[in-house]
């Protein structure tokens, strides 16, 4: 190993690194959510900051999905589809409290989260989180990126 | 209070009760419902032009109406020109959630008649479209009925809890 | 419904082989780049153009009429803030309303205006939304960026009143939760004098913009008789000519004492709902200032001289020493602090015991006090209107937004109904664009301004 390792995981870092801060989301606006989505990419928030500013409506162009709102049963195979359509590398973002856990809404009708169907990394609770959380989550996000084992 | 006395006068029997408290509210036996429905849109001096509002209740659990008739369909009226409302019931049987559609009058009846047939069960004779509105095809009851238990969910995919 | 699915995507619905041409099934959503809101709309196109559409919803139904039966009468409200979340004060007050009318209680005076002034600022931040969304999917990416600036600024008044940006729970039955802050007046017309440039710059880059109104002029257009079959209120059914509006025809709160126009237009396309939605914006701020001048019962905390006192100037003075006279003051905390003083609760309230919360002063000072907070939230107990039922409509940022509701004179709601205003609207789609461009959809989709969670509930 000796060299080759010392080689790898730096280009590792330097892979991680750019990947952070190329973040092309998939917004998969539902709910309320979308609403705070709204003011968080927008002007006064601003996640382009971040490296995330250019939301991609295709799932086969984005490598973060953004689950914003709540998911009822009958979108969970949408959900799903859309999931699977991504290509890898793919990371998930459960934004609000819906689409952690269920929220307040424990019915018939609502998913009781979303990792009930698909994986999730980032869990953004709030019922619908300040864009201050969501900053927080992407970041949070960020460093995931960042630390895991990159393929290429 | 006139325009009650004004159906009470030309429908009679097929008017079972009227009241005025809050809303202007006359139960209309079911055969008629239709004919009043056409007449209150259609009538000068009532010209009800907008149906507001179409749904259900579900009597089952209501206090003195256990054994009554389960369902009440619900409609409001409102009329642009003469700016006032009014609230038709018609009153269903369990085993007989059987009522003519009023889709020849307001095209947005079929919209609201398919999520009272969603949501209660209650079916609409001649109705073009008689499919789910909100819940999904593979859904089994009818979930605003009160015996149906809030969570008991049927998932398309994942678990079922 | 599942057959139709299978369908999409397929050339033709005979045999496939037969001559002539034949139509192209396209399914639009429920996840559309160009659609916010999940909707699946069903086309049959012949080239380019629409033949035939059906609509499916129910993406985001997520029970709100099953779950209000659940809790007590209060209990409701976090619900109803959810079912249009881009104007949620107006759902919350249009809950709280009828209810006063199953109980037969009148609110004060003060928090009538209170709800107007609030309503009205959720109605501006609703059609900014609207506007802008529907800019941006034609391209105008800019005017997006401007509106939702120009919704920041309002929300954070929203958030001064109740703490929250979007999810507010701020009406409650019988009043609201809480006085409006100091210096709520002048915060208002600082976000209000805002606001306006931002419109003016809007109305600058859209109205009488080449493409912009290449793509709404003439588009999505409904006939005045249809849209009134289709049970269709609010800036749509305006934009047909009719001046149908809550707030004029039955009026509630406090809208017969304040003076607004209702703007109309004649063509009832896409553009001409747009310029009624900008229209009602400069009204709602009028609205919010007459109102504001007019609502009785000034500021609370005062001192000797009448001059307002902010409570956190008050502790600042404190801090840096500057302690003179302050003793003597009659300070209080700020009026729109929940657990606030008799005073300030008193004046956004009715006085009756059998609604509203009693203040927290007396709650933990008094044990009449503090069994009457029980007897608000104890299981079984709490709000019990009589046997009954009640309808109650308000003006919606989307139409007229009517709740039915039903008791059987206990603590829980027996039945609560929401009429949903954009789902006439909705219905109507496949008419609206039923003969035109497949590309036409996106600004006609946009001028409905379908939202999810009122929608489907």
């Amino acid at each position: 190993m000796g060299v080759g390792t010392f080689f790898t995981s730096k280009l590792d870092e330097a892979l991680g690194w750019a990947r952070k801060y190329s973040i092309f989301q998939y917004p998969f606006v539902t709910a309320c959510c979308g609403m705070e989505y709204m003011a968080t990419a927008c002007s006064h928030y601003d996640i382009d900051r971040f490296g995330a500013g250019l939301p991609r409506f295709s799932p086969r162009q984005a490598d973060v999905l953004f689950v914003v709102g709540t998911i009822s049963h009958k979108m969970a195979p949408v959900l799903k589809r859309i999931y699977d359509q991504m290509t890898e590398p793919k990371w998930v973002v459960a934004f609000g409290v819906c689409t952690c856990t269920g929220g307040f809404y424990d019915n018939y009708a609502t998913v009781q989260g979303i990792d009930t169907i698909i994986p999730v990394d980032i869990y953004i609770p709030g019922c619908p989180p300040r864009p201050e959380s969501v900053i927080d989550g992407l970041m949070k996000l960020q460093d995931k990126i960042a630390a895991q084992a990159q393929r290429y | 209070m006139e325009i009650l006395a004004e159906l009470q006068r030309r429908f009679g029997d097929a008017i079972v009760e009227t009241h005025d408290r809050g809303d202007l509210t006359a139960i209309v036996a079911r055969d008629a419902i239709l004919t009043v429905l056409g007449h209150c849109r259609d009538d000068v001096a009532l010209a009800f032009d907008v149906l507001m509002d179409l749904t259900a209740v579900d009597y089952l659990r209501y206090p003195g109406r256990e054994d009554g008739p389960r369902y009440e369909v619900v409609y409001h009226l409102y009329s642009i020109a003469h700016n006032h409302r009014l609230r038709l019931k018609v009153r269903l049987d369990e085993d007989d959630a059987t009522v003519p559609t009023a889709v020849a009058l307001w095209p947005i009846a079929n919209w609201l008649e398919r999520e009272v047939w969603d949501m209660f069960g209650v079916r609409f004779e001649g109705h073009p479209d008689p499919r789910r509105l909100l819940m999904y095809e593979e859904f089994v009851g009818h979930p605003l009925r009160k015996d149906y238990p809030i969570n008991r969910r049927q998932p398309l995919i994942g678990p079922a809890s | 419904m599942a057959e139709t699915a299978r369908q999409e995507f397929m050339l033709g619905e005979g045999g496939g082989t037969g001559g002539g041409p034949q139509n192209l099934h396209v399914g639009v959503g429920p996840a559309h780049p160009a659609m916010h809101g999940i909707i699946r709309i069903l086309t049959e196109l012949d080239g380019e153009v629409i033949v035939n559409a059906d609509v499916e919803i129910g993406y985001l139904h997520r029970a709100f009429e099953k779950d209000c039966e659940q809790g007590s009468w209060n209990n409701a409200i976090p619900y109803t803030d959810r079912l249009n979340y881009v104007s949620p004060l107006i759902n919350n007050f249009g809950y709280a309303s009828v209810v006063e009318k199953l109980l037969g209680i009148d609110v004060t005076e003060r928090c009538k205006y209170i709800r107007v002034i609030m309503s009205e600022i959720s109605r501006i931040s609703d059609h900014l939304t609207c506007v802008g969304a529907s800019a941006m999917e034609l391209g105008a990416f800019t005017v997006f960026l401007y509106m939702i600036k120009a919704r920041e600024f309002l929300w954070e008044l929203i958030e001064d009143v109740t703490g929250a940006r979007l999810t507010i729970s701020y009406g409650r039955v019988g009043g609201v939760k809480a006085d409006l802050p100091e210096g709520f007046a002048e915060r208002t017309r600082k976000a209000f004098k805002d606001t306006r440039e931002v419109l003016d710059e809007v109305h600058r880059l859209l109205t009488g913009n080449r493409i912009f109104m290449d793509r709404m002029v003439g588009v999505g257009a409904l006939s005045r008789e249809e849209t009134i079959g289709y049970a269709i209120t609010g800036p749509l059914l305006r934009a047909v000519g009719v001046a149908y509006d809550v707030r004029r025809a039955q009026p509630y709160d406090a809208y017969d004492r304040v003076e607004f126009e209702i703007p109309t237009r004649k063509d009832g396309d896409n553009y001409a709902r747009y310029l009624v939605r900008m229209a009602e914006m400069e009204q709602s701020m009028r609205i919010v200032e007459q109102a504001l001048a007019a609502i009785p019962g000034g500021p609370i905390n005062v001192d000797f001289e009448g001059r307002p006192i902010d409570p956190a100037t008050y502790v600042d003075q404190g801090k840096q020493g500057k302690t003179e006279g302050l003793l003597l003051l009659p300070i209080t905390l700020s009026p729109n602090l929940q657990g606030q003083q008799r005073a300030a609760l008193d004046r956004v309230n009715v006085g009756d015991k059998r609604v509203v919360l009693p203040p927290k002063e007396t709650a933990y000072g008094s044990i009449e006090g503090l069994m009457n907070h029980f007897m608000l939230i104890m299981e079984g107990y709490g709000i019990r209107p009589p046997m009954g039922e009640a309808y109650f409509p308000v003006e919606g940022a989307n139409g007229e937004l009517g709740f039915y509701v039903v008791s059987d004179g206990t603590d829980r709601p027996y039945r609560v109904r929401c009429r949903p205003p954009c789902l006439p609207p909705v219905a109507a789609l496949p008419r609206m664009i039923a003969g035109e461009m497949i590309a036409d959809l996106v600004p006609t989709f946009g001028s409905v301004n379908m939202i999810g969670g009122e929608l489907d509930r």
